[in-house]
């Protein structure tokens, strides 16, 4: 069982099994969190999946964000050094425990 | 309409599940509706990303399950009531009702109108054969993904975004495609000449036979079924299928019945509220009457607009003021758009269009209206703010690339 947990606007946390395969935005999506718009679909033309990864385990890494996903996240008011555009990150079981906060909206 | 006729009852019944009812349904939730909520769609599906349809769902790329908006369970699980497989054929804004093509009635204390638009159907002789596709829905889309296999020459009516992106996709699985635009570039109504040129240039690269200034006189066919597109110039074209993208009309037509003001589109005031009580009206179908007097076809629209509907009808009057962007995918070109061009006086070319990474900026009195960037999600970005504060800047400085858009001074005149 592969986990993951995301931060609503609210702060209060949410933890959900995930389904390998599918991006951290599908996920997030599929699992009811509706503060998640992901507008484009997924297809890295706007930046509204834009989450903050709070807690990564310790034995993963994420994709190195490409020149596209950091240009997207540079236009947002809310930009931290942990934020990603969700849709970006293909969720695996070397994920599960992440810890996912979902940034304010622009 | 009697009331011995209805069926069911809302509080907010919301016509349209695409983008923009979706989106209602949603936000009525997070700003605390508490009341009871229908989704009327007249798809079949649950509620699903379009704009797939003409790029990765086409293509073969994305799965349909991969393209829900929101999964099955949300909807039941925000007490939303999914009515799909149903068209609304006609408002009654007295009794407060609406009527399906089932013979159903639901009454409403709020209605939003986000019906959305059917494509435009070609009207020439021989448009009603077999073999010639839209791109507007799933169904549609299916049918024509069944008959690729056995389609090699394919010719696409309408230089818009679907027929360009179509033309893309058509090419990338190694069809013969033309393209056949009536107008003397492609996108000529909603992009500048360097794009219209540059996307010409590109798909003609790749093989795409475009011809511009051409006319659709008829087509022809065999047993029914259509094999060649005749110009008015009396060229002809031989096709296995045609595909049509020339656009969409308004479905307004029970609302219009219904008394609301409008025509090609309903006219709304900034909080989305139509001309008849309680009743809404969002996403392609609307028209914002303060704003350019046009309707605006995007996701995005559809979206802010059912979130500023959702919080009219909870009590937050807020103008719908969003930023309109947009997006195109084709081939391996990704276009960004930012800001509405109508109105522009002239354009800036920012960057070589050879370079196939360049924006074109558009201005109205020496003031930025709107960007088309091309693989240039920097000044995407970056001309938001632009765009936003409807900067002056001087057109040789917007030109430079050599500097940031964001580290360009404004004219101080």
């Amino acid at each position: 069982m592969a986990t993951i947990s995301v931060r609503t606007r609210d702060g209060e946390l949410h933890s959900f099994e995930g389904r390998v395969g599918a991006s951290l935005m599908e996920n997030i999506r599929n699992g009811g969190f509706d503060e998640l718009l992901a507008m484009c679909g997924g297809c890295l033309s706007c930046a509204t999946c834009h989450v903050f990864v709070e807690e990564l385990p310790a034995s993963a890494s994420l994709p190195i964000p490409s020149i596209d996903e950091t240009e997207l996240i540079e236009g947002s008011d809310y930009r931290q050094e942990n934020s990603r555009l969700s849709c970006q990150i293909p969720f695996d079981e070397t994920l599960s425990g992440i810890v996912i906060g979902i940034a304010p909206e622009d | 309409m009697t009331p011995d006729n209805l069926t069911r009852s809302f509080d907010c019944v919301i016509v349209g599940a695409g983008h923009g009812g979706s989106q209602t349904a949603a936000a009525l939730r997070q700003s605390g509706f508490t009341g009871s909520i229908a989704l009327i769609g007249a798809e079949p599906e649950i509620p699903y990303d379009r704009p797939s349809l003409s790029k990765d769902y086409l293509a073969g790329k994305k799965t349909f399950d991969r393209m829900h908006l929101r999964p099955q369970d949300f909807w039941g699980a925000r007490e939303v009531e999914l009515l799909l497989g149903r068209h609304v054929s006609a408002v009654d804004p007295t009794a407060r009702t609406v009527m399906t093509d089932r013979g159903e009635y639901f009454s409403y204390g709020q209605m939003v109108w986000a019906a959305g638009g059917d494509p435009r159907k070609l009207s020439c002789p021989g448009s009603d054969m077999a073999g010639i596709f839209y791109i507007r829905s799933k169904a549609d889309c299916d049918a024509l993904i069944n008959v690729l296999p056995d389609a090699q020459r394919i010719v696409i009516i309408g230089g818009g975004y679907v027929g360009l992106e179509a033309a893309a996709v058509f090419r990338e699985i190694g069809k013969d495609v033309t393209l056949v635009e009536s107008l003397d570039r492609v996108l000529a109504r909603v992009a500048g000449e360097p794009i219209s040129r540059f996307y010409e240039n590109e798909h003609r690269a790749r093989g795409v036979d475009i011809r511009l200034n051409s006319n659709v006189a008829s087509l022809e066919g065999v047993n029914g079924r259509v094999s060649n597109v005749i110009l008015a110039s009396g060229g002809r074209i031989a096709a296995d299928i045609v595909v049509v993208g020339i656009g969409i009309i308004p479905s307004v037509g029970p609302l219009i019945a219904a008394g609301a003001e409008g025509a090609n589109g309903i006219d709304v005031d900034p909080f989305c509220r139509t001309s008849l009580p309680d009743i809404y009206c969002i996403g392609d179908c609307a028209r914002l009457k303060n704003g350019a007097g046009i309707r605006i076809e995007s996701v995005q629209n559809a979206t802010d607009q059912a979130t500023t509907a959702a919080k009219a009808i909870c009590g937050e009057l807020r103008a719908y003021d969003a930023m309109p962007w947009f997006w195109s995918n084709q081939y391996d070109l990704k276009m960004q758009t930012v800001g509405l061009n109508f109105g522009f006086d002239s354009v800036v070319t920012r960057g070589d269009p050879v370079s196939r990474s360049f924006s074109v900026i558009y201005l109205k009195n020496g003031a930025v209206l709107a960007l088309d960037c091309i693989n240039s999600p920097r000044d995407y970005v970056q001309g938001r703010k632009l765009v936003d504060s409807a900067a002056r800047i001087d057109p040789a400085a917007l030109a430079n690339t050599s500097r940031q858009l964001k580290e360009i001074d404004l004219v101080t005149s």
